[in-house]
C-alpha cells in the first residue's frame, strides 16, 4: 500500500514561540479513513491545512501523494491541491449566486480542464451524492445537508487522492450530519483517502482509525 | 484512477495548477455579474471621463469636417497668382499680358484679375481725417471676380459695363462693416480718391481669400483713367479643371511671365485653409480637463471598490486557494475584474461621447465624425486604468494567507 500522506516530526510555529503543531509524525495509507479528534486549539485544523498544503510546516518533512512539499513552489503546491486534494469545510464555502452544478465545476477550475468537461464531471459527482434533482438549484434554495453534499461533490468530482474534511457536520443537525458522514464513508471506500476532523464521539467511533490531539501533539493514534 | 496512478508513478513531477485565459475572463465576468449594481456604479466614473474625452475629440473632428466640407463646396480648384519679390527685395510686377495669356491656357475654366489702386483711399465723406482709412484698400477688378471666388452679393450687384464709364464701387464684406453700409438701397455715396463714387453692391465674405473682404472694388478703366493705374495685376485668381489642378499650377508662373517666371508665386488657397482647419481643432482644454478629473476619480473609485471586494471576498479567496489557485491566479483574477470593469466603462464612455457628439453635430448641422483612433483608444485607456486601479487590491488578495482567508467568513 502506498502512503497518501506522511508527516515526519512536523512542527508549525508562529512568531512568539507559539506552537500549533509540535513534532507530529503520522502516516496515512492510501484508501485509509481517519478521524481526528481533540479539544479546540489542539492543532487539528492546523494539521489538516499542513496536510492540504495550504500552510507550510516550520520544521519536519511533509509528503503529499508522494511529493515532498518542502521544496515545492507555490504553483506546484497549488497543482497538488488542484489535482490530488479535496477539501470539505464546516461553512460549505459555496457560491450563492450560481447553481450547484457550477459550484461543483468550480472545484476543477484550476486543473485547466474546459468548462464542458468540468460540468460533465460535476453532474456525475452530484448524482453520486444523491443530488441529481438539484443540479440547477442555487445553494440558498437548499437545506444545510444538501449544501454540504454539494460541497462534498465539489471535493470529489476531480477524483482526488485525498479528501480532507474539517468538521463537515458542524453546521448540520444530527440527522443530516449522519447522512453526510455516511456519504463520506461510502465515497472514500471507492479508494480515496479520508481525513476528517470532528468533535463528536459518535462520528469518530465510526472510523477504523482515530487520532487524538492535544496541545499540538498527537496524544493517541489508535486503530479501534 | 488511472490518471492518479500515472502521476504517482513519477513523484518527482507535480502537475501544475492551470487557469486558461478564457476561464480567467469568464471567472472575472461572473464576479461582475453577481454584483451588477456595484459594477455599474464603479464603471460610471470611467464612462463619464472617457465620454468627455471622446466628446471633445468627436466635436472638434466634426467641426473640422464641417469646415473642410465648406471649403470643398467653394471649390478646391482655385489657384492664386501674386507677384513675388526680386532678390533685392523689391516687388516684382506681373506683366499686363499675363491675364490674356492665362485665359488662353488649356484646362483654365475662368480667371479674374485684381489691380491694386495704391494712390486712393476710401472715406464716407471728405470731412473724415485722411489718416482714418479704416484699413480699407482699393482694387480694380473685372466683372467676373465674384463668380471666380464663389462669392455672392449680399446687396446690389457687382461691377458691370456701366461701371467702366461711371464712378461706381462695390464693397467687400468687411469694408462694408467698417464703413457701416448695410445695403445699397437709395443713393449711397463714398468719397474715394477725391471723387464721389456710387456704391452699387456689397459682396459676401470671400472665404477662399478673405483679404478681398476689406477691399473696395472699382472698374479697371475707371482706375486707369482717374488714378493712372497700370494694368499690372496684383493678384490673378484662376479656376482650373478639377482633375488638372497640379498641371495647371505648374504652368501658371511661366505662362504669366515667360521672361521671369521666378517672380510669380502660385498658391492654392483651399490647401492653406484645410491645413488651418485641421490644425485648429476646437479642442476645448476645459472639457478635456474635466474628463481627466473624472477619469482620475473613476480610477480611484474602481481601486476603492476592488479593495472592499478583496476584504469581503476573503472566504472566496481562501476557497480558491484550497481548490488549487496559485497566488498569481488570485491576483490575475482581481486584476482581470478591475480591467474588465474599466473596459466596460471605456466602451460605455465611447457610446456616451459619440452620443454627445451626434447631438452637437445635429444641432450645429455639422457632419458626425468620431476619429478612428478614439474607437481603439477608449477601451484601451479603460484597460490601462483598470490595470492600474486593480494592481494594489490584486496584490493584497494574493498575499492573503489561505487559512486566514478561509476563517474569515
Amino acid at each position: 500500500m502506498s502512503i497518501a500522506l506522511s508527516l515526519e516530526a512536523v512542527s508549525k510555529e508562529y512568531p512568539g514561540e507559539v506552537f500549533a503543531l509540535r513534532d507530529v509524525s503520522v502516516q496515512v495509507t492510501r484508501g485509509e479513513q481517519v478521524a481526528v479528534v481533540g479539544p479546540s486549539g489542539s492543532g487539528k485544523t492546523t494539521m489538516l491545512t499542513v496536510m492540504g498544503t495550504l500552510e507550510r510546516a516550520t520544521r519536519g518533512e511533509v509528503r503529499v501523494a508522494g511529493h515532498d512539499v518542502a521544496g515545492a513552489s507555490d504553483a506546484e503546491l497549488a497543482g497538488l491541491r488542484a489535482h490530488q486534494v479535496g477539501f470539505v469545510f464546516q461553512e460549505f464555502h459555496l457560491h450563492d449566486a450560481v447553481a450547484a452544478l457550477d459550484n461543483v465545476a468550480l472545484g476543477m477550475l484550476y486543473t485547466g480542464r474546459p468548462l464542458s468537461q468540468r460540468r460533465e464531471a460535476a453532474r456525475a459527482a452530484l448524482e453520486r451524492v444523491g443530488l441529481r434533482h438539484r443540479l440547477m438549484h442555487r445553494p440558498p434554495m437548499m437545506s444545510g445537508g444538501e449544501r454540504q453534499r454539494v460541497a462534498i461533490a465539489r471535493a470529489i468530482a476531480k477524483r482526488p487522492l485525498i479528501v480532507l474534511a474539517d468538521e463537515p457536520t458542524g453546521n448540520l443537525d444530527s440527522k443530516s450530519g449522519g447522512e453526510v458522514i455516511d456519504l463520506l464513508h461510502e465515497l472514500a471506500s471507492d479508494g480515496a483517502t479520508l481525513v476528517l476532523i470532528t468533535h463528536e464521539e459518535t462520528i469518530a467511533a465510526g472510523f477504523a482509525r482515530r487520532i487524538q490531539m492535544r496541545d499540538g501533539e498527537i496524544a493517541f493514534d489508535e486503530a479501534q | 484512477m488511472t490518471a492518479t496512478t500515472a502521476r504517482l508513478a513519477r513523484p518527482d513531477r507535480i502537475a501544475p495548477a492551470r487557469l486558461p485565459l478564457s476561464q480567467l475572463i469568464s471567472t472575472a465576468l461572473q464576479a461582475l455579474r453577481t454584483r451588477r449594481l456595484r459594477a455599474a456604479l464603479s464603471a460610471l466614473g470611467i464612462a463619464i471621463g472617457i465620454g468627455a474625452m471622446v466628446a471633445v475629440v468627436g466635436i472638434s473632428a466634426s467641426a473640422q469636417a464641417n469646415l473642410i466640407a465648406e471649403i470643398d463646396a467653394l471649390g478646391t480648384n482655385l489657384l492664386r497668382l501674386t507677384p513675388g519679390q526680386t532678390l533685392l527685395g523689391a516687388n516684382e510686377v506681373l506683366p499686363a499680358t499675363s491675364v490674356p495669356m492665362i485665359g488662353h491656357m488649356q484646362n483654365v475654366l475662368s480667371d479674374a484679375a485684381v489691380y491694386q489702386v495704391s494712390s486712393a483711399n476710401v472715406y464716407r465723406n471728405p470731412l473724415v481725417p485722411t489718416a482714418q482709412t479704416g484699413g480699407i484698400g482699393v482694387d480694380a477688378a473685372g466683372e467676373n471676380l465674384p463668380e471666380v471666388m464663389s462669392a455672392t452679393m449680399t446687396s446690389g450687384h457687382f461691377l458691370d459695363s456701366v461701371s467702366d464709364r461711371f464712378p461706381e464701387a462695390v464693397l467687400g464684406a468687411e469694408a462694408a462693416d467698417v464703413l457701416q453700409i448695410g445695403h445699397v438701397g437709395g443713393h449711397v455715396m463714398l468719397y474715394l480718391g477725391n471723387t464721389w463714387f456710387t456704391v452699387v453692391g456689397i459682396m459676401s465674405s470671400a472665404t477662399l481669400d478673405t483679404s478681398l473682404d476689406s477691399t473696395v472694388f472699382i472698374s479697371l478703366p475707371v482706375a486707369e483713367r482717374m488714378f493712372a493705374v497700370q494694368p499690372n495685376p496684383s493678384e490673378i485668381y484662376v479656376r482650373a479643371n478639377q482633375n488638372q489642378v497640379p498641371q495647371v499650377s505648374n504652368l501658371l508662373a511661366a505662362t504669366a511671365d515667360p521672361q521671369q517666371s521666378d517672380g510669380v508665386q502660385v498658391s492654392r488657397p483651399s490647401d492653406a485653409l484645410e491645413a488651418r482647419a485641421a490644425a485648429k481643432g476646437q479642442f476645448t482644454a476645459l472639457l478635456a480637463g474635466l474628463g481627466a478629473v473624472a477619469l482620475l476619480v473613476g480610477t480611484i473609485g474602481i481601486a476603492n471598490i476592488m479593495v472592499i471586494s478583496v476584504l469581503e471576498r476573503r472566504g472566496e479567496i481562501g476557497l480558491r486557494r484550497a481548490l488549487g489557485a496559485t497566488r498569481r491566479h488570485i491576483s490575475t483574477q482581481f486584476l482581470a475584474e478591475s480591467a474588465l470593469l474599466a473596459v466596460l466603462g471605456g466602451v460605455a464612455g465611447l457610446i456616451i461621447g459619440a452620443g454627445a457628439t451626434a447631438i452637437y453635430a445635429q444641432a450645429k448641422h455639422e457632419p458626425f465624425v468620431i476619429p478612428l483612433y478614439a474607437l481603439i483608444t477608449a477601451p484601451a485607456a479603460g484597460l490601462l486604468i483598470g490595470a492600474i486601479a486593480g494592481l494594489y487590491p490584486a496584490i493584497k488578495a494574493a498575499r492573503l494567507s489561505p487559512t486566514e482567508a478561509l476563517r474569515a467568513t
